[in-house]
């Protein structure tokens, strides 16, 4: 036998992030909401005062980083969370699971795919802010922003995975929707936290998103802790997160192909 | 991953495609799979004929790994099943399974080709399931049974050297079912392993060389489709006597099942006219004379009874 005895693990991978591209790309539920909702959020909420520069922080680029913050969170939670339940409540698993691909190249795909979703997502909002806003930064910063917010992004992916192996296919939507979109609120990502009622100041320390959403605001100077700390509240908030997901994960494989 | 599987792969050559030792699983209270010890060799056309939830879906589960089983073992290849050399050898078409709605028939082809070390070509594996017409179809817009033809091509896409087929016929219309089964037997010819179940006798005999019945988890027969028809009856003939009739009546008639309830007798057989001949010459008078075809059901309930 002169063939080789199994396909080779790039190919696979690329095979299925492209699959996994074009399948996002043609699901409306998936591709306006990620890309397209987080510019219409920052049209009512950033544009009106973009032009304002306060304590030496152009307000517009802060929002941009807010709503940048919130779109990435918005392709993680949404795109694992109501794509894997739904992938579960149509079975997808089982054939998936009788194929040759490994189920780690399976995630894996699915990981490259939001990442580039979430990169289209800021480029798209950041060109938005720039052009209709007139908010101006270097490169640079635009640049650390978005690596920043690409690179941190691992507790979302976590957390829509929870959601996703947690709930079915038609509460998953709902779950998500419970869980993130008071997440960001209460984060500071809509309307500036030093504007929230004060026991919601006092909450947002403790939130995912807030420390998320520092990586970005701390590259336009406009951070409320160092980066470290926020780094360590991200790094437990993925292994809870993580741990939730697995234990769904691993309750449905019992259930299913044990 | 260039030489180590080498010589896995050359081991795995050697061993036979499916091996069950003693292979049993239970959900909870049931027990689907009773203990089934099967080896199916490099080549075979095999059919798991059972009535529904005879355990046959499991028993292929257990072949390709998606189930473990609770006592004994499965090996693919002379692999554990899970493993992924074993699969890559391996296409599948399972029932309750799904995919994506989104992707074209052509895009999905291409994406499971790619799973496969050395896949058919795209058309080639469309053409096999007959669905060239459909190849830029979104999966969402099939029917039902061009789903199941898609799934068809799914499992053959990648060139493999066996092939699970798990009630593969299910939801098609008769055109669909006989091109689907022409391919199966074009695989066949050409060398491919071939491991199907059905609950239709009649998709069994004209494909499978040979025949394992299955019926409430355990192996009841295994062997030629000549032997199993001959083994199955596949009438029921049913009638009144004036004069009572005991077993007796019936000895050295090919009589598979017999009872005598209240004055009328129920029985199966393979040879109903033989049957009804030798009653008539033994002088028994037959009234309300039914003969109708014997479901597999009660067919092979007769043949657990005897085994």
């Amino acid at each position: 036998m002169t063939t080789a005895p199994a396909a080779p693990l790039m190919r696979m991978l690329l095979a299925q992030t492209r699959s996994e591209l074009l399948m996002r790309w043609r699901v409306p539920a998936f591709s306006v909401t990620n890309l397209a909702l987080p510019i219409v959020f920052f049209t009512f909420f950033g544009l009106p005062v973009a032009h304002i520069v306060r304590g030496g922080v152009s307000i517009g680029a802060y929002l941009l980083a807010s709503f940048g913050a919130y779109a990435v969170g918005n392709v993680m939670v949404y795109g694992f969370g109501i794509g894997v339940a739904n992938e579960r409540g149509m079975k997808i698993d089982r054939l998936m699971r009788a194929s040759p691909l490994p189920p780690l190249v399976f995630m894996l795909a699915k990981v490259v795919t939001a990442l580039v979703f979430s990169l289209v997502a800021l480029v798209l909002l950041i060109g938005f802010g720039i052009v209709v806003g007139g908010i101006h930064q270097t490169p640079v910063v635009w640049a650390t922003i978005i690596t920043r917010l690409l690179a941190g992004s691992l507790p979302f992916i976590a957390l829509g995975f929870a959601i996703g192996y947690w709930s079915g296919p038609n509460a998953a939507p709902a779950l998500a929707n419970l869980i993130y979109l008071p997440l960001s609120f209460a984060s500071g990502l809509f309307v500036p936290l030093n504007q929230l009622p004060v026991f919601i100041q006092n909450l947002a320390p403790y939130l995912p998103s807030y420390h998320y959403a520092q990586l970005a605001w701390s590259a336009l100077g406009a951070g409320r802790e160092p980066l470290g700390v926020s780094l360590v509240w991200l790094g437990g908030y993925t292994v809870l997160f993580l741990a939730l997901a697995v234990r769904s994960y691993r309750r449905e494989e019992r259930a299913k192909f044990v | 991953m260039a030489c180590a599987p080498l010589v896995a792969h050359n081991l795995g050559a050697m061993a036979s495609v499916v091996e069950l030792r003693g292979a049993r699983k239970r959900f909870g209270q049931i027990e689907a799979v009773k203990g089934v010890d099967l080896t199916i060799g490099a080549g075979e056309m095999v059919a798991l004929l059972g009535p529904n939830g005879a355990g046959k879906t499991t028993s292929i589960s257990l072949m390709l790994g998606l189930r473990r089983p609770t006592a004994g073992e499965a090996l693919l290849f002379g692999l554990h099943p899970e493993d992924r050399r074993a699969r890559s050898r391996c296409g599948v078409m399972l029932q309750e399974s799904g995919t994506t709605g989104v992707l074209t028939v052509a895009e999905i082809v291409d994406l499971f080709r790619a799973y496969y070390p050395s896949p058919l070509p795209t058309g080639r594996a469309i053409a096999l399931a007959g669905l060239d017409a459909k190849v830029n179809a979104r999966i969402g817009t099939l029917s039902g049974g061009e789903r199941q033809r898609l799934y068809f091509a799914l499992a053959v896409c990648g060139d493999p050297e066996a092939l699970f087929l798990d009630e593969p016929t299910v939801g098609m219309d008769v055109e669909a079912r006989r091109g689907v089964l022409e391919s199966i037997r074009a695989l066949s010819k050409a060398g491919k392993t071939i491991v199907l179940t059905t609950h239709y006798l009649e998709e069994a005999d004209q494909l499978a060389h040979r025949i394992v019945v299955i019926d409430h988890g355990v192996v009841i027969a295994d062997a030629t489709p000549r032997e199993i028809k001959a083994r199955i009856p596949s009438k029921r003939i049913n009638f009144s006597s004036e004069t009572a009739l005991g077993e007796s009546t019936f000895s050295g008639l090919a009589v598979q099942s017999l009872e005598i309830r209240d004055g009328r007798v129920h029985l199966l057989s393979n040879e109903p006219e033989a049957v009804l001949r030798g009653l008539f010459e033994r002088g028994v008078v037959v009234r309300d004379l039914e003969v109708t075809g014997a479901a597999l059901e009660e067919a092979f309930l007769s043949m657990t009874r005897r085994a």
